[in-house]
């Protein structure tokens, strides 16, 4: 095999690492190369640029190989798979990011791989990337390990010590799926390096009994990947399998990645247009859990099919499911009923109770503090507003939804 | 009209050297003209300056973060704009706090575009490596922002580039950085910036990440808005990628599923595990086998099995209930705050925690997700009787003389029998397959009850576990 030149590593590597959804940059610890080194990091993430995909490129998302020796139906790198693989050196992926980061392209690296001879092998060779990085040019941008499942726990707290984010990825909703489709992995061994990776945090935040403070471990935290559409799993299946890992591994989040076709795909897996529609309502409904105080359950149950509703969003459709609960009174409603209000984000809510101080709130200061009053009018009653029968009337969802279209033959 | 003429730099400072002189000298809103250096001359000359006096002039710290964010749009009515609002905040100090009012949304918009172009801009400059002579590398680039935001926006460059000299063109002027401080000069004409090598390996990463089976251009468009993208050295690849994605979709399509090369099956079969069935010879064969167990619904959500663990030719046993948060993160028995507790309590009674075997009668973590926290639940009866299997292997190996149920789940498990726990306590009953179980509480009860309850309970557990240490010495 003819000498692969940089250039033509970097294409293939890349192609091989689109399907990671995740290029977070952010919530990391602040540090700047004003006391030496290059780099900074810890603010908000930066996204240097966007693909027509939708997917932002923060980071230099690459594989240090795409040899594998695990047969994942859903991969490109599976072994069964006819791609051309090609690996890189480590000096070269460290020459890439310094490179492409001094030039403002990125905020660092996101390194993943194909197993190579054994999970301990190629977790000792990303950690020692990362090393490079950190220790020998003083890199202080940002750095994500994927984490292999099965890899020493050793291998796993060195990964800590130098990268600011972790994450290994759960794959599908449900074990048996995992099982079936990635006969190499094991969901049990998957969810205990994301426990090892919790415990790791924690005992970073343990001041020891000299008040000394230990090496801090990923500070970014840990997150983690689903395929949606791979399997039968329902909605209501994926948020709760979110809710668990949410809850049990503190995750910062959890990427649902519509499963999208890949050149010489396997026979196990049907070719199918990515769900994508499906995709950004499973994020919807992920805020709705991580900063709206829903939980996955009542998310879920909104539906009868288990699935999220297509055509209007989560919120929207656990308020049409709730309709005993509105209008709600904008004047004293309670910042948790506020934010079941659709139509009304975050912001809008802190706006509200800001505003509220200053006097009662009108529809037109709804407006002018970002709320989506198409949405909300249905829910709300305001001094000078009132919706009347609109909140229990039948024709309210077909209100928000898109009229109905005839199926493309084609 | 007083006009005051605003310097190229420093802008936000000069404004507020003067509307603290005006605003302490009562002039309104309506009686001033703010210059910006391009501002042509006003056809009818200007008042003179108010006299400077020593009236005081308030404003919030907030007020003057948010004035000096705005200070750095390009609206040429920000100046009045912000003027109006410290001349308002003289004598309604609450308007400034209140989102609803249209002054305070109208700077807030304004704002928001400045930090949003600030942003786009710590995204969107793209350096390229100029000659340098001295032993710090050099990068240039050129930037055409929205708003006049040098000032604002490059500081950031210079945190994150110490090491190395950059200059940040921009219609409203240069910024350089070698090391020290950043200095500004007025506009040039647009540098020629040489070609860079990497801007080659930037563009085949770009084209190679995306991926032809998603296209969402709106997202793209959005975050990236097409006034950027003329000083981008990638985007010029985008109508080709989309124009070409149909084909590629279509192809892969087309070439459906592919025969494996021949050594693929051959990797396979050296490394995956084949489930070992045959019944276990050992307790480390049947914690291999309990590792891998999908009997109950409980595996789904737990991380793991949590096997027993200490001495199995201790003789003596201690059955809990099921692996708590704890336990089930750290893949081990009695870690948690229960745990601790029972493992003191052994040592207050002489028994040493290492030369028993400590397990528990679910092997898996059984919870209600809430928020960042799982709340214990306690298991089913099915739950039981599905892992009775693993504890009956467990007790087959370690043969324990004597074994300790704590808590009502592991007396059931033990015994079969389900009545009420506590007549039972500090009593010896028969297992199901005959050894003698001493039944007593689980540590995690005391921890629930309150002070006074918790002591007598514990002081019972103790007394129970002494009785264990004589029974087993016996």
């Amino acid at each position: 095999m003819a000498q692969r030149t940089l250039d033509q590593k970097l294409a293939i590597l890349s192609d091989a690492a689109k399907y990671d959804a995740s290029c977070a940059s952010s919530g990391t610890t602040r540090r700047d190369s004003q006391s030496g080194g290059i780099g900074s990091a810890g603010g908000t993430g930066i996204c240097h640029a966007y693909t027509p995909d939708g997917r932002c490129i923060s980071l230099l998302k690459i594989l240090m190989t795409n040899f594998c020796i695990y047969d994942c139906a859903y991969c490109i790198n599976r072994v069964s798979s006819n791609v051309e693989r090609a690996r890189f050196s480590p000096e070269e992926v460290v020459k890439l990011t310094l490179e492409f980061y001094r030039r403002n392209m990125i905020e660092g690296l996101f390194l993943s791989s194909g197993i190579i001879r054994s999970p301990d092998q190629t977790m000792g060779d990303m950690v020692q990337i990362a090393k490079m990085l950190r220790v020998d040019h003083g890199f202080k941008g940002y750095i994500h390990l994927k984490t292999i499942p099965d890899a020493a726990p050793e291998l796993v707290a060195e990964a800590g010590l130098y990268a600011d984010r972790l994450s290994v990825n759960i794959e599908l909703p449900q074990d048996a799926s995992l099982r079936q489709l990635a006969p190499e992995k094991r969901p049990e061994t998957i969810r205990a390096t994301m426990a090892d990776v919790r415990l790791g945090r924690e005992a970073a935040k343990d001041r020891s009994h000299t008040g000394k403070r230990p090496p801090r471990f990923a500070p970014a935290g840990q997150s983690t990947q689903m395929i949606v559409g791979a399997d039968a799993a329902t909605d209501r299946d994926i948020l709760k399998t979110s809710s668990n890992l949410y809850s049990g591994y503190h995750l910062k989040r959890v990427y649902y990645s519509a499963f999208s076709p890949i050149p010489d795909a396997s026979a196990a897996l049907p070719l199918i247009k990515p769900p994508l529609i499906r995709e950004h309502r499973l994020y919807q409904a992920d805020w709705l859990m991580r900063f709206y105080g829903f939980d996955a359950e009542e998310i879920g149950a909104a539906h009868p099919s288990g699935n999220l509703d297509l055509a209007i969003d989560p919120k929207l459709a656990w308020a049409l499911a709730n309709r005993a609960q509105f209008p709600v009174d904008v004047r004293n409603a309670s910042r948790e009923m506020l934010l079941r209000v659709p139509g009304f984000g975050t912001k809008t809510v802190g706006r509200i109770l800001a505003a509220r101080r200053s006097g009662a709130v009108r529809y037109a200061d709804l407006l002018r503090m970002g709320a989506i009053m198409s949405k909300a009018r249905s829910f709300v009653t305001l001094p000078d507003w009132h919706p009347g029968a609109l909140t229990d009337s039948d024709g309210l969802r077909a209100r928000f939804a898109p009229a109905p279209e005839q199926l493309s033959l084609f | 009209m007083i006009r005051i003429d605003l310097p190229r730099f420093d802008r936000f400072e000069g404004w507020r050297d003067a509307a603290r002189q005006l605003v302490g000298a009562g002039v309104t809103p309506d009686r001033i003209t703010w210059a910006d250096p391009d501002t042509p001359a006003d056809l009818f000359g200007s008042d003179p300056m108010a006299q400077p006096n020593d009236a005081p002039v308030t404003a919030t710290k907030d007020f003057l973060q948010l004035a000096r964010t705005v200070s750095s749009h390009s609206d040429p009515e920000r100046w009045a704009l912000i003027y109006t609002a410290l001349w308002r905040a003289q004598t309604d100090r609450a308007f400034l706090g209140n989102p609803a009012d249209p002054l305070m949304d109208r700077l807030n918009r304004l704002a928001k575009s400045v930090r949003r172009d600030i942003h786009k801009m710590h995204a969107f400059v793209r350096f390229h490596e100029l000659p340098s002579t001295g032993n710090r590398r050099s990068f240039g680039a050129w930037f055409e922002p929205e708003h006049l935001i040098l000032q604002a926006g490059t500081p950031f460059f210079a945190k994150r580039f110490a090491d190395m000299d950059w200059l940040i063109a921009t219609p409203e002027g240069i910024a350089r950085f070698t090391g020290d401080r950043i200095a500004f000069d007025p506009p040039a004409p647009r540098p020629d910036l040489p070609a860079d090598a990497s801007h080659g390996l930037w563009q085949t990463y770009f084209a190679n990440i995306f991926n032809p089976a998603r296209i969402k251009t709106n997202a793209m468009r959005s975050e990236m808005p097409m006034k950027y993208w003329k000083n981008l050295p990638e985007t010029h690849l985008i109508p080709h990628m989309l124009a070409d994605a149909p084909r590629r979709v279509q192809a892969m399509r087309d070439a459906g599923a592919s025969d494996a090369p021949q050594f693929a099956a051959k990797v396979t079969a050296r490394i995956r595990q084949q489930p070992q069935d045959t019944p276990a010879e050992t307790i480390t064969q049947a914690q291999e086998q309990a590792a891998r167990c999908t009997r109950c619904e409980l595996c789904h959500d737990a991380t793991q099995t949590v096997w027993g663990q200490g001495d199995p030719d201790a003789g003596l046993m201690f059955v809990g209930e099921a692996p708590g948060d704890q336990e089930d993160l750290a893949g081990r028995p009695f870690v948690g705050p229960a745990g601790q507790l029972l493992r003191q309590t052994m040592t207050q009674a002489a028994l040493d925690p290492d030369k028993a075997w400590m397990t528990n009668a679910v092997k898996h973590f059984r919870f209600t997700p809430r928020g960042k926290r799982r709340l214990h639940q306690t298991p089913d009866k099915s739950h039981v009787e599905h892992c009775s299997w693993w504890l009956g292997l467990e007790r087959r190996f370690v043969a324990p003389k004597l074994t300790v149920a704590l808590g009502a789940t592991a007396a059931f498990a033990l015994t079969g029998d389900r009545s009420p726990l506590t007549p039972r306590r500090g009593k010896v009953q028969a297992a199901t397959d005959g050894g003698p179980v001493l039944v007593t509480w689980h540590p995690s009860l005391i921890l629930r009850l309150p002070d006074d309850r918790a002591a007598t309970a514990r002081a019972e557990l103790l007394s129970d576990l002494r009785h264990a240490g004589q029974l087993l010495a016996a």
